[in-house]
């Protein structure tokens, strides 16, 4: 990252990213990415142009509001359903590697 | 040549009538559209899966309509599923490895209501993976080849879906529209596709791609097909928070009276000028032109409309999206579901969901990923994601604006025809522009309509003609859309569709 240019999309910037997203990319994809990302982001930025401090955001296309069901069992997925599609799991739990690595 | 006793050349609500009638078993329909399948797709690859249990079902509705059961009026017809709805009986991957071989629990609402009225699932049709991308080739699954000329795109994410109709694979399909999934398919493929008004119909067991945006809609031949569909699949789900508790109206019903109209005097067609682009392909723009004269022919008043922040759709839509797949696609961790990778030598939880999305997510779903984890970094989240939400707001204005003017608002469905397979696979930019059409209605949750307006006279491929209407305005779009329909056919003497290559 430079002064002028806090929002440089750079290698390093690529590389945090993938690690907050929890995707394992090589170097060759971080390096191809942030020619990528750069070129994408420059033409994205075009928004900031008209996003004045007096236009409200919007989140949702149709506004909704207090979206309650009543509180009360309703059908859900046997233990035996939602283990279905697990990797791996031990008939009533998934199962995972080391939560914690051996720094910790 | 088709033969003209061909059960897949019909249209579903003429099948429909033989079914009811009984000329025609559900067992026959379904048999004929798995033997045109059979027979194509190894040419057009609209199909991920197919369908195992089809004739069964279908010799079960055979026996209820024996029975004397009253059973609604598509039951029996064959219908192909896009492979991003959950299907308790078929693999369902969204075009990712990551859910390669993944039976879901559970039946996506939309496909749970196809089978309630008597649909028969046929199969699941390909896609962008995640729904991410205009072309299909971001199917981790290999492309949808366009049945008009199998070198080129079929449209994307639906490509799958559209190639099925326009192939007589299916006279129904399902699809979902986040930016255009439905709408630009159906455009360069010479069908009809609906993008619903946001939460018309539930996304309850969709798989989630940008979650204000997405909307599961019918694909089909005639516009008349797409209200029957529309009008199984449509409604209240108390199970999707953000599906409307409304009643609508039948949209079939809507359909038959455009089809029926003897003028549109009265109704006034806005055309957005920033959508009738000069950078359009020719043909595209001569035959919408010609649509428009055919329209103001029959009573129509045209007026143009400025919709000024329309420039701005595609920057924020690509700022929107990213953000909330990131977030929607954490799901995808090695845990619950789907693919695991361990890295070698092991690794913790972590380790091992980093190995995981990076073996199982292709280019495009990684490149939006990290887009989005950067749009809504702290920091940058004021700068790109509140700014792309202030464009919605403004984008939505503009409708409002135009819609004080006219009653539909009309643009091409897409800016060309159907491109070459890896014409602008290397470059993303390119890619998204094709969209530039069908995403403000997105952004604005109206709902949006694309039909065929003809061939392109300089490649002879199809183009289409998009109608949006106000939100809950759906029924609107049949009307409007079956009336130019028919003077459309009045004029070639044929459907459109009906002038696909053959390909058998």
């Amino acid at each position: 990252m430079t002064d002028t240019n806090p929002g440089a999309i750079t290698s390093e910037v690529v590389s945090h990213l993938a690690s907050l997203a929890r995707i394992a990319l090589t170097t060759d994809e971080i390096e191809k990415l942030t020619g990528e990302l750069g070129a994408i982001v420059n033409s994205v930025a075009k928004v900031s142009e008209v996003a004045t401090d007096d236009v409200p955001a919007t989140s949702h296309p149709i506004p909704l509001s207090n979206v309650f069901r009543a509180d009360v069992p309703g059908v859900t997925l046997t233990t035996e359903q939602a283990l279905a599609g697990a990797p791996e799991h031990d008939g009533s739990r998934f199962a995972v590697s080391a939560i914690l690595g051996e720094e910790q | 040549m088709a033969d003209l006793n061909d059960l897949t050349r019909l249209s579903a609500s003429e099948l429909a009538t033989k079914l009811s009638s009984g000329e025609v078993s559900s067992v026959e329909a379904t048999q004929a559209h798995l033997d045109r399948i059979a027979a194509v797709d190894d040419k057009v690859h609209a199909f991920l899966h197919v369908s195992a249990d089809a004739l069964a079902n279908a010799k079960r509705i055979d026996e209820r309509r024996a029975a004397g059961e009253s059973l609604g009026e598509l039951a029996g017809v064959p219908v192909a599923v896009k492979d991003v709805l959950c299907t308790i009986d078929m693999p369902t991957t969204a075009g990712s490895k990551i859910l390669e071989g993944w039976v879901p629990p559970y039946d996506a609402t939309p496909v749970a209501k196809l089978r309630a009225a008597g649909l028969i699932p046929l199969g699941k049709t390909n896609m962008d993976e995640f729904a991410m991308g205009s072309s299909t080739e971001h199917s981790a699954y290999g492309p949808t080849h366009n049945p008009w000329d199998l070198d080129r795109i079929p449209g994307g994410s639906g490509g799958g879906s559209a190639a099925a109709v326009s192939a007589f694979e299916a006279p129904l399909a399902l699809g979902s529209d986040t930016g255009g999934s439905i709408r630009q398919p159906a455009s360069v493929t010479g069908s009809v596709g609906v993008k619903p008004t946001y939460g018309g119909v539930s996304r309850y067991g969709a798989i989630a791609l940008a979650s204000s945006l997405d909307q599961v809609g019918p694909v089909s031949r005639t516009v008349l097909d797409s209200a029957l569909l529309h009008d199984v699949i449509g409604g209240w789900d108390p199970r999707d928070s953000t599906s409307l508790n409304e009643q609508w109206p039948s949209f079939a019903a809507a359909a038959r009276a455009g089809a029926a109209a003897e003028s549109l005097k009265g109704l006034r067609v806005g055309v957005i000028k920033q959508l009738d682009s000069p950078g359009f392909q020719a043909g595209v723009s001569q035959r919408f032109h010609e649509a428009l004269q055919l329209l103001t022919d029959f009573g129509a008043e045209i007026v143009e409309v400025d919709a000024p922040h329309f420039e701005y759709a595609v920057e924020a839509y690509y700022l929107i999206l990213p953000a909330e797949a990131s977030s929607n696609l954490a799901k995808f961790d090695s845990v619950r579901f789907g693919l695991r990778v361990t890295p070698e030598g092991g690794g913790t939880v972590e380790d091992v969901m980093a190995a995981t999305r990076e073996a199982g997510f292709g280019d495009e779903v990684k490149r939006r990923i990290i887009l989005g984890t950067y749009a809504l970094s702290a920091g940058y989240y004021d700068a790109y994601y509140g700014s792309a939400q202030k464009v919605r707001t403004l984008i939505q204005r503009d409708f409002a604006a135009a819609f004080e003017k006219a009653d539909v608002l009309v643009s091409p469905s897409a800016p060309t025809t159907a491109f070459k397979l890896g014409e602008k696979l290397e470059d993303p930019m390119a890619m998204y522009l094709n969209d530039v059409t069908t995403i403000p209605a997105n952004l604005a949750g109206i709902p949006g309509m694309g039909l065929p307006m003809g061939l392109a006279p300089e490649d002879g491929l199809p183009t289409g003609f998009q109608i949006m209407a106000p939100a809950r305005g759906d029924a609107r779009l049949y009307e409007v859309g079956a009336t130019l329909e028919r003077l459309l056919e009045q004029q070639w003497g044929h459907t459109l569709p009906s002038q696909a290559p053959s390909l058998g």
